[in-house]
């Protein structure tokens, strides 16, 4: 379990390179992710969260350092490639789905989540059954409507969707940016535990972005705080279940003084 | 007389209804007006016209013209993808050059017969077929084996990755398909089945013209948003099936225009007038509450 599966090792990036507006975002940021672990990450507005995740996935490319999966470099791997190994869900419940397909048809997108895709026929039907039971699980209704084209469902719905999509073809990564932030508490805190309930079951390697500090310190074997490009707090396991709500806020407090 | 009208318009409509179905892939699916359309389907129309008279057989013409469709759509996607370049702008750039490509195809003159020469009209099989209806059975054959082909195609996992990269770009790329290569891949096949159209029309016409290429995307939207106004809601193969009638039932506007009184000078008016007619259809639905109106008239009032 302790296998490290992705390393970023003294990672720079800048955006707006070579103007006038150059700002580096991530500066020297080292970041060791063992299997199976599930982090969360607290920071404040700007201080790099959202491009940490957007360097993981290849939207970003790295000025100096070198990111390693199982050893080996991607830092070179375009966004598509890295879908091989990385799926993603993002705080806006509209850039998960595509609107006009249905229900079903976003997850056998998903289901090639990396993968070559070929002018084969895409055999829907023998896949509704498994839709079916796994969209049962969400509790919120989505089984019932597979065949509705996702723009027409709630945002709540979306979300579970597309976190669902994420996790259909067994990601090596997981990132959760902010996915529940969107959405009203009551179905927040539902999407939030089927969420960890599909990760500790599928035991899945996931980092999620979050605001909630008590989301933070519930969820997860380890917590993060980044701020001003670099990892500022980094605590695990036992000393993180000891680590209360006060504890985080005077931490925070500290940092701003 | 009327009734060979109607069934001229019917081939005219099945005919030039290549045109909506390759608009639609990148009208409807991709989501973005291709302006390429106006420089290959006189290109598709020269290359097969230039190709029949060297003597090469209208079948092998007709796929000539396929092909150079698909290198204007290659064109456009590359300016688009790889060169930033928008894609309103990427299209009537090529669409400008082609004008001068198809010149140097038709060896500078602007118009080209194919007066006595063999075309996919005058195959045997259609020898003891009646007036017009030649190109009423050539169309529907074209029109059937296209949908066909379109609706598989798009029932693919490449043509699922195709529809999705016009309905979501980002999650398209975040699920791994490469939407540059899919938007290259939508233009080709769009432009490659719109030459395919200007090879019919100038076969079914007996001429190419360096000219007959100006408003055919206002004819192509035509068709395309008549059928949607008429249909209403219906899933992507109806869609499909649709743009073809659309195109018929535009053949009849135009029809019944001309019967008022009208010359062929004032048809690209016209077109424009009905699609921009057709476009407005939810404002002034909207306006006059239509909905509820229609629905009164069919309810029971108990």
């Amino acid at each position: 379990m302790t296998k490290p599966i992705l390393e970023l090792k003294h990672v720079v990036t800048k955006v707006s390179r070579n103007t006038p507006e150059e700002l580096t975002l991530l500066k020297d940021l080292n970041l060791t992710i063992n299997e199976g672990d599930f982090i969360t990450i607290l920071g404040s507005n700007g201080a790099g969260k959202s491009t940490l995740f957007n360097t993981i996935a290849g939207n970003l490319t790295i000025d100096s350092g070198d990111i390693l999966l199982r050893g080996e470099s991607i830092a070179n791997e375009s966004e598509e490639r890295r879908t091989r190994f990385l799926s993603r869900v993002f705080q806006d419940p509209k850039l998960g789905t595509a609107p006009r397909m249905t229900v079903a048809e976003n997850l056998l997108l998903a289901n090639k989540r990396g993968e070559h895709r070929r002018l084969t026929p895409r055999h829907l039907k023998q896949h509704m059954a498994e839709f079916k039971q796994m969209t049962s699980g969400m509790g919120n209704g989505l089984d019932e409507r597979l065949t509705t084209p996702t723009g027409s469902l709630s945002g709540g719905q979306r979300q579970a969707l597309s976190f669902l999509m994420a996790t259909l073809k067994k990601p090596d990564i997981l990132l959760l940016d902010e996915h529940t932030a969107a959405l009203d508490p009551k179905t927040s805190q539902e999407l939030m535990n089927a969420t960890n309930e599909r990760i500790t079951a599928q035991h899945l390697t996931c980092l999620m972005i979050t605001h909630h500090l008590d989301d933070a310190l519930k969820y997860g074997n380890r917590l993060v705080v980044i701020g001003d490009g670099k990892i500022t707090y980094d605590v695990s396991g036992e000393d993180k279940q000891k680590l209360t709500q006060e504890k985080l806020y005077s931490f925070f407090s500290d940092l701003q003084e | 007389m009327t009734f060979g009208l109607g069934v001229s318009a019917i081939g005219q409509g099945l005919l030039w209804a290549t045109l909506g179905l390759g608009l639609f892939l990148t009208f409807r699916i991709l989501d973005f007006p291709d302006m390429t359309v106006e420089g290959t389907f006189p290109m598709g129309a020269a290359a097969c016209v230039a190709a029949i008279n060297n003597g090469i057989s209208p079948i092998w013409a007709t796929l000539i013209a396929i092909g150079v469709g698909m290198l204007c759509g290659l064109a456009t996607g590359l300016l688009y993808t790889k060169g930033r370049i928008p894609i309103l702008l990427a299209g009537i750039l090529v669409m400008t050059a082609a004008y001068s490509v198809n010149l140097r195809i038709m060896h500078g003159r602007s118009n080209l017969t194919l007066l006595d020469k063999p075309s996919l009209l005058k195959l045997p099989i259609f020898a003891h077929t009646p007036m017009y209806f030649d190109s009423v059975f050539l169309g529907f054959t074209v029109i059937v084996l296209l949908t066909l082909v379109l609706i598989y195609f798009l029932q693919t996992d490449l043509g699922q990755a195709f529809i999705a990269t016009g309905d979501n770009e980002k999650m398209a790329r975040s699920l791994g398909i490469k939407t540059d290569n899919m938007k290259i891949m939508g233009l080709m096949v769009s432009n490659g089945v719109i030459g395919l159209g200007g090879a019919l029309v100038a076969q079914n016409d007996g001429y190419a013209d360096v000219n007959m290429g100006i408003g055919v995307i206002v004819i192509a939207l035509a068709s395309i948003i008549i059928g949607e106004v008429a249909f209403g809601e219906l899933t992507m193969n109806q869609r499909l099936v649709a743009v073809t009638l659309g195109s018929i039932l535009y053949r009849f506007v135009l029809l019944v225009v001309l019967k008022l009184g009208f010359n062929t000078n004032d048809l690209k008016l016209f077109s424009s007038v009905v699609l921009a007619l057709c476009m407005m259809v939810p404002v002034f639905r909207d306006m006059f509450n239509l909905k509820r109106v229609w629905k009164r008239g069919i309810s029971t009032h108990d």
